[in-house]
């Protein structure tokens, strides 16, 4: 139906002359588009294609003459705006090509936002890159005619720690009002004042002059302390067409002619938002969105866009290490390094006393693995250590979850796309935030905001959710399946409307059941189902088969057909039967003694429960790390790898999308999959992933086959822990910015992040005695986590704390996660 | 096409001719062609009563004329300051790609050069550079400049990349050594139009503070007392 109507709008055209030429565009095209699509460019500020026309800069002038009613083509008095204006039937317009009253027009124009703009180009980020440098040397008068003195303002004025503005270089576009109103939902800035004394500006008194007003409950859901804060600010430096909005990361590093550019792809979420990389003698400067339409369309997150300089710390690793006698960490030749790990594995893989309990290896990969090195890692583990304990998902996980990414997700292809959950009629999102877990999935959703019925199954509603002006299904962790079997008919009719989506997060691991109730609410409804994890590697690794369960293309290692398949490709004998541990377990094996080493790549100690304690308990560990971490700090051997600037891979986005990236920085670094075919060979098995296309190759020509999926686990919902007293529910996920390990070394971009805070009822709040404003300790023990709380509307008996902010690292603190009953007592003052 | 056969045919033709060689030079009369093998004595004759031109480099200072293009200078204001805001033009207009700039920001507590930016690295490599002066004619401060010192020459490639300390312009009586903020009131467009003419008391009473030791105080000091 949808498609008959699209197709009727596309033929609805209309026909106008630009400059001499006859052009035949659809209906409602501005004048602006229809001549860029024959090649006739017009100066623009103001205007931008993913933003509602302003009309604001003037500069787009061009004369237009139309037919009247009685069909005689009459000119307008006055050119008009081209970025504004639609086209009609018989139109003529003229640009500054052909039209000297145009060219006029635009020079005047120019000469007016000249008039203030100071002549501040060689101290300018923006100097080389400007769109009113560059159309002003195109499009302006020659010489000045300005004597006076220019408008001055104080500078730079922070807008956040990211942001800066420098207000006399603004031209008033209002790009970045409108792409913060309309695009990210986060009007943090608008236009203040009138007159020549106009300016953009967050918030302020004393540009106002409204002495001791404030804003009313303006600052309510933002703990941070400004008025406004946005996930998404660095877009508008990004927009910006003149120096007015800069980055105070980027400020004065560097000039456009310096760097050079690359396409990459963000290791930040599961979106595989495509970005560039500019960098100068091999060092990243900044990070750009690149325009993807069918992903992340020109946006990027501040996480993507700005957190690069965790890869270039003081700790980055360059030389292997290797533990002496001494039980020192020292530098040792590769040869040397690769020798002693794989010594170290095989004597765990194959211990020679066979009654030692401490035996086998465990591989954890961690989720920021590119496709090729989760795969690597797979067969590493299966065809060269002879064991299934190898699981990336270092975090909340379950058995159940691993069946249904087995038989929902692996070797699906490309499911639920950004377009899709645009689209959708109906959204319900099960544990997942999408602005601060998804990055660009809520740019997406944002764009059909009030066309889309969106539920969330949560403990409140976050501050992105309210935004997408979503209806809570409020439920405390725990109590997801339930919440999901007992949705009233109006919602499960808003999901059976064809097009609608469930999105679940992975979070949902946590909650047993959850998984099951949503695949079962999907084939009773017809709803799409997505699963959205948070980190870049987790889709990747399903694919291809880094899971304990899950060989490559979704084949169950419980399958002996899948089985014998992989083991013909792989051209060994046979791969392990028995079902491995997962990352849980392989940790609290490694404490308990049953394990002889460990092989870990990316993960960070303090994101997972008693891993710290594990490397320290296992009789070997080689880590595979780009940074020295808690876990290579304790490692037997340690082997640098490549950050992911300095390599190629593909991540394989939420959709299933694949998202291959090229090297961005030449280096000497190697890739996961190149170091463990180099530790395999010292084994002697080629494992043939030395280089990024043999193990594509691989992964390409073993495909998917359906009829080896392991079943999908039904489970019935769990038991919901309930509060008792003090003893709360826990409630947590990870905030978009936050302590993230690759967020270190950017102040600039933590400082945009939200304050840690505890989130209770104000029913809980009363029991516990405490109220805003009020401190509260979380967990027990030494350290326990100690926030402000904030009384939020919320189920009751649960509390709310981010996973990993600073002053609330959940599982570092707590070794708990949502679900759990964590103990909160108020802080006497 | 019949051109070039046609051109050919003439200079076969010409070739056939039997013609004896005839020289082009001047032919001199009977005393004239007795006194040719000594004539060009002459010459030298004439040049025992003129000034010399040899110049007797190194063992003398090399004349130069004063816009000779030699090295680079990066220059001060009056007060010490740089004058260099690393807006990196200099290198952009480099032909030779032998410039390098990094800049950074000014901060309260370290200003080297009047308003918000500065270059924090500064590299010119005398391997590279054509003293063709294009970096003279870009930069929007008049922090480069070139002086008539053209004995660049040196055992190692690495000692030809000169640093910004080895450009930056001597310290002038009267001046004070970056970092110190700016003469109290003023604003970088005062530097720029050249209002700032000497350095202020309470400069130099900052330096003196954050680093007693520095020996550019004294002359300040003395030039202030004057001004």
């Amino acid at each position: 139906m949808t498609a008959v109507d699209e197709n009727k709008q596309a033929v609805e055209t209309v026909t106008l002359t630009i400059d001499g030429i006859e052009t035949t565009v659809p209906k409602g095209t501005l004048i602006i588009r229809a001549a860029e699509e024959i090649g006739v460019d017009i100066p623009r500020f103001c205007d931008h294609p993913a933003l509602e026309p302003a009309g604001a800069c003037r500069q787009c002038l061009v004369d237009v003459a139309a037919p009247d009613r009685e069909g005689n083509v009459r000119p307008f008095p006055k050119p008009q705006p081209s970025c504004t204006m639609t086209v009609m039937n018989g139109m003529v317009v003229n640009t500054q090509h052909t039209s000297e009253s145009a060219k006029k027009a635009q020079e005047g124009v120019m000469e007016l936002l000249l008039i203030n703009h100071p002549l501040d180009c060689p101290i300018c980020d923006k100097g080389g890159e400007c769109p009113l440098q560059n159309q002003a040397m195109s499009h302006g008068r020659s010489e000045t005619r300005f004597v006076d003195v220019k408008r001055v303002y104080e500078k730079p004025l922070a807008l956040s720690s990211e942001v800066l503005l420098d207000r006399e270089r603004c031209v008033l576009c209002q790009r970045c009002t409108r792409f913060s109103k309309e695009i990210a939902g986060d009007p943090f800035i608008d236009l203040q004042n009138r007159g020549a004394m106009q300016q953009i500006g967050t918030f302020n008194e004393d540009v106002l002059e409204f002495e001791g007003y404030e804003p009313l409950a303006a600052s309510a859901e933002d703990e941070s302390g400004r008025p406004f804060s946005s996930y998404y600010s660095g877009n508008t430096i990004q927009i910006c067409p003149v120096g007015a909005l800069t980055s105070a990361a980027y400020r004065f590093r560097s000039r456009p002619f310096d760097l050079t550019s690359s396409a990459g792809i963000s290791e930040h979420d599961s979106s595989g938002s495509a970005l560039r990389t500019d960098h100068r003698r091999g060092k990243i400067l900044r990070r750009l969105a690149d325009n993807d339409p069918v992903v992340n369309e020109e946006w990027l997150s501040d996480k993507d866009r700005f957190a690069f300089t965790w890869q270039n710390q003081a700790d980055r690793l360059t030389r292997p290490l290797v533990r002496n006698e001494d039980g020192e960490l020292v530098e040792a030749s590769w040869p040397d390094a690769l020798a002693a790990a794989a010594q170290g594995l095989k004597a765990a893989a194959t211990p020679a006393d066979e009654d030692t309990a401490a035996a086998g290896v465990g591989v954890l990969p961690g989720g920021r693995v590119t496709m090729e090195d989760a795969y690597a890692y797979g067969k590493f583990a299966r065809a060269v250590l002879g064991t299934n304990d190898v699981d990336t998902r270092t975090r909340v996980a379950s058995d159940e979850e691993q069946a249904f990414l087995g038989a929902k997700v692996a070797g699906t292809g490309i499911g639920v796309t950004f377009t899709d959950l645009e689209k959708a009629p109906a959204v319900l999102l099960v544990g997942f935030e999408p602005e601060d877990e998804g990055g660009v999935v809520f740019l997406r959703m944002f764009k059909s905001v009030g066309k889309q019925d969106v539920l969330t199954v949560a403990p409140f509603l976050s501050r992105g959710s309210e935004k997408l002006g979503a209806t809570l299904i409020a439920t405390a962790p725990g109590g997801e399946a339930e919440a999901l079997g007992t949705l009233t008919s109006e919602q499960r009719e808003a999901l059976s409307v064809e097009g609608a989506v469930i999105v679940v997060g992975e979070r949902v691991a946590g909650s047993a059941g959850a998984l099951t109730a949503a695949v079962k609410l999907s084939e009773e409804t017809g709803a799409g189902l997505a699963w959205i994890p948070r980190r870049a590697g987790e889709r990747g690794a399903v694919e291809a088969g880094a899971l304990p369960g899950l060989l490559p293309g979704g084949r169950s290692v419980a399958d002996a057909g899948a089985r014998a398949a992989v083991a013909s490709a792989w051209g060994v004998e046979s791969l392990p039967a028995t079902e491995g541990r997962d990352a849980a377990a392989i940790v609290s094996a490694a404490i308990d003694g049953e394990i002889g080493a460990l092989l870990v790549g990316g993960v960070t100690a303090s994101d997972v429960p008693g891993l710290a304690e594990a490397v320290e308990a296992a009789p070997f560990v080689v880590s595979i790390e780009v940074r020295m971490s808690d876990v290579a700090a304790n490692a037997d051997v340690v082997l640098p790898v490549a950050p992911p600037s300095e390599k190629s891979g593909t991540f394989v986005n939420w959709e299933g999308r694949l998202r291959s990236f090229a090297t961005a920085i030449r280096t000497q670094a190697v890739s996961d999959h190149r170091m463990l075919a180099m530790i395999a060979r010292e084994l002697g098995v080629e494992l043939g992933t030395a280089v990024l296309e043999g193990a594509t190759a691989e992964l390409a020509a073993l495909g998917a086959d359906d009829s080896q999926r392991p079943a999908a686990r039904a489970v019935a919902a769990g038991e919901q822990l309930t509060a008792e007293g003090d003893a709360l529910v826990l409630a947590t996920w990870h905030l978009l910015v936050d302590d993230g390990a690759l967020q270190d070394g950017e102040p600039y971009l933590a400082g945009t992040g939200r304050t840690a805070v505890a989130r209770v009822s104000a029913a809980t709040a009363e029991s516990l005695g405490v109220s805003s404003g009020s401190l509260v300790t979380v967990g027990e023990g030494d350290e326990p986590i100690e926030l402000p709380v904030v009384v939020t509307d919320m189920v009751d008996g649960v509390v709310w704390i981010p996973t990993k902010s600073p002053g609330s690292w959940v599982v570092d603190s707590l070794g708990a996660s949502a679900g759990d009953v964590v103990r909160v007592r108020g802080v006497a003052r | 096409m019949t051109e070039r056969d046609e051109v050919w045919k003439v200079n076969r033709a010409k070739d056939g001719e039997d013609k004896p060689f005839e020289s082009n030079l001047p032919k001199h009369g009977e005393i004239g062609q007795m006194l040719l093998p000594i004539a060009g004595f002459g010459i030298t004759l004439r040049n025992f009563f003129k000034p010399t031109v040899t110049e007797q480099y190194p063992r003398e200072p090399a004349k130069l004329e004063k816009r000779y293009h030699g090295r680079h200078q990066l220059n001060r204001y009056p007060d010490g300051l740089e004058k260099c805001i690393g807006c990196e033009l200099c290198a952009w207009a480099c032909p030779a790609d032998a410039i390098y700039v990094e800049a950074d920001s000014n901060e309260p507590d370290a200003q080297y050069s009047p308003g918000e930016r500065y270059g924090r690295v500064y590299q010119i490599n005398y391997l590279r550079c054509i003293f063709c002066g294009l970096c003279i004619e870009a930069c929007p401060t008049r922090a480069l400049t070139m002086t008539n010192d053209f004995e660049l020459a040196g055992p190692t490639r690495e000692g030809l990349i000169y640093e910004k300390d080895d450009l930056l312009a001597p310290l002038e009586d009267g001046m004070l050594a970056a970092p110190h903020p700016m003469v109290p009131g003023t604003t970088d467009n005062d530097y720029y139009r050249g209002d700032v003419l000497a350095t202020a008391q309470s400069q130099v009473d900052w330096v003196k503070e954050h680093r007693p030791e520095d020996p550019t105080i004294e002359t300040a000091q003395k030039a202030g007392s004057r001004g």
